[in-house]
């Protein structure tokens, strides 16, 4: 017999007779507080700078005087394409490491977590918001929800080869507890809250 | 790495040899239980998610068989490679098969305590395999040629001196230089180079989706990301147990691991792999390693709910001062010590008596496992087994003896004052566990039972 069969097997013998029930989770996330003043308040408590904009020309603005643009910097957005390269997306992901800044969409975010959650449909490449230097991602503030809970409702069961909720810039605290910015990923996150 | 089989005391002992360092461990590790407990009290649901995490994992054990060949079935739809394996020494020979396959004698390697249990660094090396974890704490311990201490916390057991110590003697770090965000960057560079550099790597698995065939693999440096985005093919090993019925449910679970791990509200990366990218091959190897057993004793069953946060680590008093490595076993602490029996009881008969069963474990547990009940029940298994110390064994049997005979109770009750009082050396010594930073109170005069007798004798004589 082969291992799949006998563990299967094995499995089926040894768990319980009856099937317990799944619960309720309507139960969950029914929590009521202001959504983007939670969201902007646990951002900044896990090391992400927040920016309140109202056009992709402030986006822009705010780039182009907060990094340094000699850099490469890439995006997903074509209204971005005269401060970020956007012909990077079917290159070999390797390419991408020199990269200082990418700049990308977020489907929505999470206000209890400050999660953003992005699929490869708007990555451009799975490897995009890891391998740069700094990452900016943009959403809409209508596109905030409160908790996971509502997270996944809105998620529902759209198919993705690639998914992720990406919650401040990449961090570490293996050596003795303390707090780096920065440890494989992005050293800084910046979230432009659009609307 | 050389299998420590030291039992749990004497390694404690060793440990505690340093009074400030334990001083220094206890408060660390306290500290992070501290942000747990700020974290979860910001959510007023917090009882109920536990409730309902609770209720999911039940729901998937007696379930099991079903959901495996569910997810199993979809991820072969969305184009992954599915293994089984029936214990570690498979599951290495799975993994070795693939790598040897695609020609390359190097891999990245993200977090997995699986990994850890199967022992597959030890034997990929042994095959001309070489493995970098990536994860900064399991790198910092793979220098030094140690286990993780901690299942969260890999390095917990170091101070930033060791860090700076190791990183001067292998990556050439300023001798002395103990600024932790100098060393970070220190194996950033190094790692990144990794990273860039390797054809196949290896992530564990937090939560695997029966209904749609994904797994969730959560870390905050983006380690799993790194390796896996660069590499021409990604390998993901998990125990059956990680596994969800539905999507929607990696809402509750997520809500719940990091805020119980380190008091984070989520970790930095909670990546959701559903398909490989174009021209990737992407496997997964579904471990059993005595985890069907497990699901066949009905008292030690719902230890497989574990989420692997740590949480029951990082509030036990036995493990902030005894340290991980006292536990000789890839999960230390007391969920490591309610899971380790199953796999081998002769060789971890002393872990569930590694605990004062304080209840401290159960009460902060995401999923809501009653570990010390498990460590008490392990206890007698073990007993009636005849897995445990002959020295305990018999001091049991003798105090049985003693507890059930009134009259021998009370010779032996009186015999102890005398002996105490008058002989403490007989009792007071090297042999005697009991003594061992511990002071006895004195003894009283006399036993409640010859108080009470002349108590009533003095009552009965004014009347």
């Amino acid at each position: 017999m082969s291992s799949r069969d006998s563990i299967l097997n094995k499995i089926k013998s040894n768990q319980p007779s009856s099937v317990n029930e799944l619960p309720d989770l309507s139960v969950l996330g029914l929590e009521k507080f202001d959504v983007i003043e939670t969201y902007k308040t646990v951002l900044k408590g896990i090391g992400g700078f927040c920016e309140e904009v109202s056009s992709l020309d402030e986006v822009k603005n705010y780039i182009a005087t907060h990094y340094p643009t000699e850099k490469r910097m890439i995006t997903t957005i074509s209204e971005l394409a005269d401060i970020a390269e956007t012909d990077w997306t079917s290159d070999d992901p390797h390419s991408l490491q020199n990269v200082e800044l990418a700049v990308i969409k977020a489907h929505l975010g999470v206000a209890e977590n400050s999660g953003l959650w992005v699929t490869d449909a708007i990555l451009g490449q799975r490897v995009s918001p890891f391998i740069p230097q700094y990452l900016a991602i943009i959403v809409n503030k209508n596109d905030i929800v409160p908790t996971m809970q509502q997270a996944y409702e809105r998620i529902g069961d759209l198919d993705y080869g690639f998914g992720t909720f990406i919650a401040g810039p990449s961090k570490t605290a293996d050596i003795e507890q303390s707090l780096v910015l920065g440890a494989h990923g992005a050293r800084g996150l910046t979230v432009f809250l659009m609307g | 790495m050389k299998e420590n089989t030291i039992d749990h005391s004497t390694a404690a002992a060793t440990f505690n040899k340093d009074v400030e360092r334990v001083n220094w461990h206890d408060e660390t590790l306290w500290f992070v239980r501290s942000k747990r407990d700020k974290s979860a009290h910001a959510i007023p649901e917090w009882e109920t998610l536990r409730e309902t995490a609770s209720n999911i994992k039940n729901n998937v054990l007696s379930n099991m068989h079903h959901y495996l060949q569910e997810f199993e079935a979809k991820a072969k739809e969305n184009g992954i490679i599915v293994h089984w394996a029936a214990d570690g020494d498979e599951h290495n020979k799975i993994v070795h098969s693939i790598i040897a396959k695609h020609g390359v004698t190097q891999m990245v390697k993200s977090k997995s305590m699986l990994t850890e249990e199967c022992h597959l660094n030890e034997y990929l090396a042994d095959n001309g395999i070489e493995v970098i974890d990536s994860d900064l704490g399991e790198f910092i311990v793979q220098l030094r040629k140690e286990p993780p201490s901690h299942i969260v916390l890999p390095a917990i057991h170091l101070k930033k001196e060791d860090v700076s110590d190791t990183f001067h003697e292998h990556l050439g770090t300023e001798k002395g230089n103990n600024n932790p965000q100098y060393l970070t960057e220190a194996a950033r560079k190094e790692l990144r180079d990794t990273f860039l550099t390797r054809k196949v790597a290896l992530t564990g698995v937090n939560f695997a989706v029966a209904e749609t065939g994904e797994f969730v693999v959560c870390t905050n440096e983006g380690n799993a990301d790194m390796g896996a985005h660069l590499a021409d093919v990604h390998i993901a090993c998990m125990g059956f147990e990680k596994l969800v019925p539905e999507r929607k449910h990696l809402g509750v679970f997520l809500r719940l691991l990091a805020r119980s791990a380190t008091g984070q509200p989520i970790t930095t990366f909670s990546s959701h792999f559903k398909k490989p990218r174009e021209g990737q091959e992407m496997h997964i190897v579904i471990v059993d390693n005595g985890r069907s057993t497990q699901l066949g004793r009905e008292e030690f069953r719902n230890s497989l709910k574990c989420i692997r946060c740590g949480a029951c680590m990082n509030t036990c008093p036995v493990y902030r001062r005894s340290g991980g490595h006292s536990y000789h076993n890839a999960v230390a602490g007391p969920i490591g010590s309610i899971l380790a029996p199953n796999l081998d009881m002769k060789k971890n008969a002393d872990l569930p008596f590694a605990s004062t069963l304080c209840g401290s474990c159960t009460n902060v547990c995401p999923v809501k496992i009653d570990i010390h009940d498990q460590l008490y029940k392990w206890r007698q298994v073990l007993v009636k087994e005849g897995y445990t110390p002959t020295s305990k064994t018999v001091a049991m049997k003798g105090m049985s003896a003693v507890l059930a005979n009134p009259s021998v109770f009370k010779i032996a009750g009186k015999a102890g004052r005398f002996v105490i009082k008058n002989m403490p050396f007989m009792v007071n010594n090297s042999m005697n566990a009991w003594y061992n930073q511990r002071e006895m109170p004195t003894p009283p005069q006399e036993s409640f039972r010859e108080w009470y007798a002349k108590r009533q004798k003095e009552s009965k004589d004014k009347k």
